[in-house]
């Protein structure tokens, strides 16, 4: 019989456009002390393995690795980093875990993202070297050719896209650690300056620092940590080919394929009945409603309209990133998939003050690693154990 | 070879070729700048040594006197309490001479570097420098130096405003 595991305990800095009175290793030390206070354990000897998700360029440090563990308490223990987002590191946890051999896992992942000068440079070096790169420009037209294609096979409006906006930066109003929370309206967006056509201004999530920090225990231990255990049910995740020549410009399949995956784990056969609600990637507005339709939320074609009709509010029938989501708590590089996960916990154990959803049971973070990639990760979670249900 | 696949692309480079330019590369030059926010522990070490001063912080709970300093203590995992000058002398923990540049080009003037244990600081906690005004041969474990510092005008708060450590008659 294979372990079940929880997340124990919980720990974010408040993400700020920027953050220049503190550098990277004081914001995860913050992020950290928290997370190991909430969760009752001293990471000198409570914890059995660190896990940082991080990508060298971010950072500006080749090796990043080795420039962590002082900060979470890892000095002289076991630690790794998973270069990829926090989600990808949570699904390792939760691997390490289930294997028998590790009782309480510490996941980190961070944004200094106003330490990068060239933002748009960095991620235009993650383009193919011989095929895209000479062409030249911001790599931000990638989105731009996705939301048009997703627009055009579904038929999802314009305006759909600019509700999402709306709906996510007014709920980050409500949570205290988002940066960007604002009163926008949809023609606030429609009216704001096109970079990327169909893409406005405003459909963009803008960076944010930030960091977030998740402890994971087995069933062992996690009942004589905490009264809440926020239980991993299943985790997924996938990648697409990196040709942008031959993707499926349409739909996100990586995302499709890793929710497959993530609810066969979970045992979930009717995602629209059993999950309560979603914290998902929404980088550029379109990617909500196109993740919506692959994580089978909803079915393909109808996220727009269901957006439009007020389904995805926090009061809805399906509440889509009460949090703010990206576009409204802010893009925390590698940490954005663990903000995600996070706002689930929070939402899970009712501690999610006045952007609670109620009577919420059953919860979705899902996360895509952002231009140019097309790989992405899920998690699904409950405040159920697997016994219990 | 694998047992499906009896034959994979590709064929045998002669040095001629790549010598002659006849094996294709694509050059690329990224650009990739930041400014790294030095935070509360940094910027105060870079100001104190423009300054003239090395300043550490130390742990109430272990006790170490710990620099370049930072506002938690990594041993304890809690944060450390106060500002404590050092010294901006030391002995010599360990040292190599190299004899390369930056660009694995052979230099005329080897360079001393050197592992510093700070007076004031705990045992076995420094920074490390170059040593200077001193032969390679002379230098050894446990050599009491001292710092040399730029003028102050030509000081920046940075690491380089000492020049380098210089062995100190005992
Ligand atoms: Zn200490």
């Amino acid at each position: 019989m294979l372990r079940e595991v929880a997340v124990v305990g919980l720990g974010c800095t408040g993400c700020r456009p920027t953050t220049p009175g503190l550098s990277y290793k004081e914001i995860m030390f913050e992020a950290a002390t928290r997370a190991f206070e909430d969760a009752g354990v001293d990471p000198r000897c409570d914890i059995d393995n660190f896990i940082t998700c991080a990508e060298d360029y971010w950072e500006g440090f080749s090796i990043f690795d080795e420039f962590v563990p002082d900060q979470l308490g890892a000095v002289l223990r076991q630690l790794f980093t998973v270069t990829a987002d926090g989600l990808f590191g949570l699904a390792t946890a939760y691997m390490l875990i289930r294997t028998g051999e590790f009782d309480t896992v510490a996941v980190e992942a961070h944004s200094k993202a106003s330490d990068i000068l060239t933002f748009a440079d960095i991620v235009a070096f993650a383009l193919d070297p011989i095929f895209n790169r000479p062409l030249g420009g911001h790599p931000f037209y990638i989105a731009g050719l996705e939301m048009n294609r997703y627009l055009h096979e579904t038929g999802a409006s314009r305006e759909a896209c600019a509700h999402v906006v709306a709906k996510n930066r007014k709920n980050a109003l409500s949570n205290a650690y988002a940066a960007h929370g604002a009163n926008i309206t949809v023609e606030d967006v429609l009216e704001s300056e096109q970079l990327f056509y169909p893409l406005s201004r405003l459909d963009i999530s803008p960076l944010a620092d930030g960091c977030m920090v998740l402890v994971l225990a087995s069933d062992k231990v996690a009942g004589k940590l905490t009264d809440t255990p926020i239980w991993v049910r299943g985790v997924g995740w996938n990648s697409d080919t990196p040709w942008l020549e031959t993707r499926d410009w349409g739909r996100s399949v990586d995302t499709e394929l890793a929710a497959k995956m993530a609810y066969k784990v979970a045992g979930i056969r009717n995602p629209q009945k059993e999950i309560d609600l979603a914290e998902i990637d929404d980088r550029f507005s379109y990617k909500e409603l196109q993740n919506l339709e692959a994580l089978q939320l909803c079915r393909r074609g109808e996220a727009g309209k269901l957006t439009e009709e007020g389904a995805t509010e926090r009061d809805g029938s399906i509440p889509i990133n009460p949090s703010g989501g990206l576009l409204g708590v802010g893009y925390t590089l590698e940490a954005s998939g663990l903000q995600k996960a996070l706002e689930i916990v929070l939402q899970l154990r009712g501690e999610a003050g006045k952007r609670q959803v109620p009577d919420a049971e059953t919860g979705l973070a899902q996360v895509w690693r952002g231009i140019p990639t097309a790989s992405g990760a899920v998690a699904i979670l409950s405040n159920r154990s697997r016994g219990a249900t | 070879m694998s047992a499906k696949i009896k034959k994979y692309a590709g064929e045998r480079i002669k040095t001629a070729d790549l010598r002659a330019g006849k094996v294709p590369v694509v050059r690329w030059r990224p650009k990739v700048r930041y400014a790294w926010s030095t935070g509360i522990a940094m910027s105060r070490f870079l100001k104190e040594l423009k300054n003239g001063k090395i300043i550490a912080r130390k742990c109430h709970k272990c006790n170490r006197i710990v620099v370049p300093p930072r506002m938690y203590c990594e041993m304890c995992f809690r944060p450390t309490d106060e500002w404590v000058y050092v010294k901006d002398s030391g002995i010599i923990n360990t040292y190599s001479i190299s004899y390369l540049a930056a660009d694995a080009t052979r230099t005329d003037k080897p360079t001393v570097v050197a592992v510093i244990e700070i007076d004031g600081a705990s045992k076995g906690i420094g920074i490390v420098h170059i040593i200077g005004e001193a032969k390679p041969k002379d230098v050894t474990f446990g050599m009491k130096v001292k710092a040399v510092w730029k003028p102050p005008k030509e000081r920046t708060g940075a690491i380089t405003d000492i020049k380098y450590f210089k062995p100190v008659e005992v």
